[in-house]
């Protein structure tokens, strides 16, 4: 009989073994590409991309705080993913209780989202 | 056989076991790379079917080399750096976009008879899953995954050093982390009722027909399958590559190869959710069994789990070809205010199922009403709450 944790990491080192493999392979498509593809340099070539006419103003603009505030919504829905995952495979050993007690951890989430929903963070005009 | 030395030197290691793990690798690998290459083919001769045009016809036998002849001709194409860009972000974003791509698919169970024996098949004289690696929390590695895939289109896009890529790269980035915990939330039923982490464990629990799709409800399934398509960036949800809009979105600045790598990351991760799917809800391997020994656990558990498999990527063709792209406001509503609700009442509700059938002394029909119940009574106010700050946003004199 194979004790736990050997067999929990041979699981890992398979799937280390894939992604080397998986890196390999894009270095050598990368590899196998920068062999045969052609280089003849142009100066306009390395021109940033605007619809084919020169690019006007500052190219490492700013975008709107909008998506990093959803960065942070999404942070209160992975923690509280975090606690559920290892709730929900035991349920039937917490019984009513723990039902209750969990019930209880998403209205108070969810009491986070209809913050944000009242403040007006899930509007996007 | 000589034991030899554990990589991890946490114990001997034979020759058949690293035999069988040299097995599944390669097999994996290569079913993945034809995959996607049929993939591409299939998407385009299928769009095309259903456009009433032929699609590619003229690389092989009902044009079936089209994908190599396209990979091919990318090798010959010259690799072009913007001068702005992050020069090592730039090289780096193809890696982090394709390597989780290839991850997620090494905990999908492809085989092995779950129905009438315990999913292992016998490959080298070693007892062994068909499946690359079986980590008891496979579904959290799945999410985890994904997750990571975001930081390969999230820096491709910033790393160009240019407006359309940057826009189209936090829309991205927005978009899949929001639909991110529609995702896991939505498999948080699945696994309430399996009880367990593990992939194999899932599917195990699935046999004779007891499969999630049903069990769940159907719509932990419907916000899966809508948040998962939302999750690959494919059509409906492909505002991150918008062409009327953003070009071609986060890769605009990426040529040649390093842009096959990106689209083969497409193509892959839809493979991958299919296959996810089908381990989730759709009882992965498990289906009729009949015959001898060897078509029970070698031929009818893989064929049956290559069927659903084609099943979701003809699903996933279909929406490309039927449905129009979301707005940015709607995408962000839907996620937000309809799909992360629902996913989340609709788990407390069967958590409450759950309790209620364990416990002989609750009436179980009752819970069952009253949950259901609840929870359209609750949709309902959401649609209300919907309904009015809508009217809300007409009358300070935005219109919707």
């Amino acid at each position: 009989m194979p004790n736990p944790l050997n067999e929990l990491l041979r699981q890992y080192l398979t799937v280390a073994i894939f992604a080397g493999l998986g890196l390999a392979m894009v270095g050598a498509m990368l590899g196998v590409g920068w062999l045969l593809r052609p280089d003849r340099p142009e100066p306009q070539k390395y021109i940033n991309y605007e619809s084919g006419v020169d690019p006007l103003g500052v190219m490492w603009s700013q975008s709107q705080i909008r998506y990093y505030v959803f960065a942070l919504l999404f942070v209160l829905f992975d923690v509280e993913a975090v606690f559920i995952f290892p709730w929900a495979t035991r349920l039937e050993a917490y019984g009513a209780f723990g039902l209750i007690e969990m019930a209880v951890f998403i209205f108070i989430l969810a009491l986070g989202l209809v913050y944000a929903w009242r403040k007006g963070v899930l509007r996007w005009v | 056989m000589t034991p030899l030395v554990d990589p991890l030197l946490s114990g001997p290691i034979g020759l058949q076991e690293i035999l069988v793990v040299v097995f599944k690798v390669v097999v994996a690998f290569a079913f993945l790379m034809v995959a996607v290459m049929f993939m591409v083919w299939f998407e385009r001769k299928l769009i095309g079917d259903m456009q009433n045009r032929i699609g590619p016809n003229r690389a092989g036998p009902w044009g079936i080399l089209q994908t190599l002849a396209d990979g091919v001709k990318l090798f010959f194409k010259e690799d072009l750096l913007p001068d702005n860009a992050d020069r090592f972000v730039f090289k780096l974003a193809p890696y982090l976009a394709l390597i989780p791509a290839f991850l997620i698919f090494t905990v999908v169970p492809v085989g092995g008879n779950y129905s009438t024996g315990d999913g292992t098949v016998s490959l080298f004289g070693e007892e062994t899953l068909l499946q690359v690696a079986d980590p008891p929390v496979g579904v959290l590695f799945v999410l985890a995954m994904s997750s990571v895939a975001v930081y390969g289109v999230m820096l491709a896009g910033w790393s160009s050093g240019s407006k359309y890529p940057l826009l189209g790269s936090v829309r991205a980035t927005a978009q899949m982390i929001s639909y991110e915990a529609a995702l896991s939330l939505s498999v948080l039923s699945v696994i309430l009722l399996s009880g367990t982490l593990s992939t194999s464990g899932i599917v195990a629990e699935q046999s004779q027909w007891n499969w999630n799709l049903w069990l769940t409800g159907f719509i932990p399934f419907a916000i899966f399958l809508i948040s998962g398509t939302a999750e690959l960036n494919r059509p409906p949800f492909d505002l991150v590559e918008a062409e009327q809009e953003l070009v071609g979105g986060f890769h605009t600045e990426y040529s040649a190869v390093r842009f096959a790598l990106f689209f083969l990351a497409e193509f892959m991760n839809t493979v991958t959710m299919s296959a996810i799917i089908v381990t989730l809800f759709l009882g992965g391997p498990n289906g009729p069994m009949f015959g001898p020994e060897w078509l029970q656990s070698w031929v009818l558990p893989s064929l049956w789990f290559f069927l659903k498999l084609f099943v979701f990527l003809f699903v996933f063709v279909w929406f490309r070809a039927t449905l129009p792209r979301f707005r940015y406001d709607q995408l962000m509503d839907m996620g937000w205010k309809l799909l992360i609700p629902a996913a989340l009442g609709w788990f407390l509700i069967l958590a409450g199922i759950q309790v209620a059938s364990d416990n002989d002394d609750i009436n179980l029909a009752l819970v069952v009403i009253v949950g259901v119940a609840i929870f359209f009574a609750g949709m309902g106010l959401l649609m209300l709450a919907m309904r009015s700050s809508r009217r809300q946003r007409q009358l300070s004199g935005v219109t919707d």
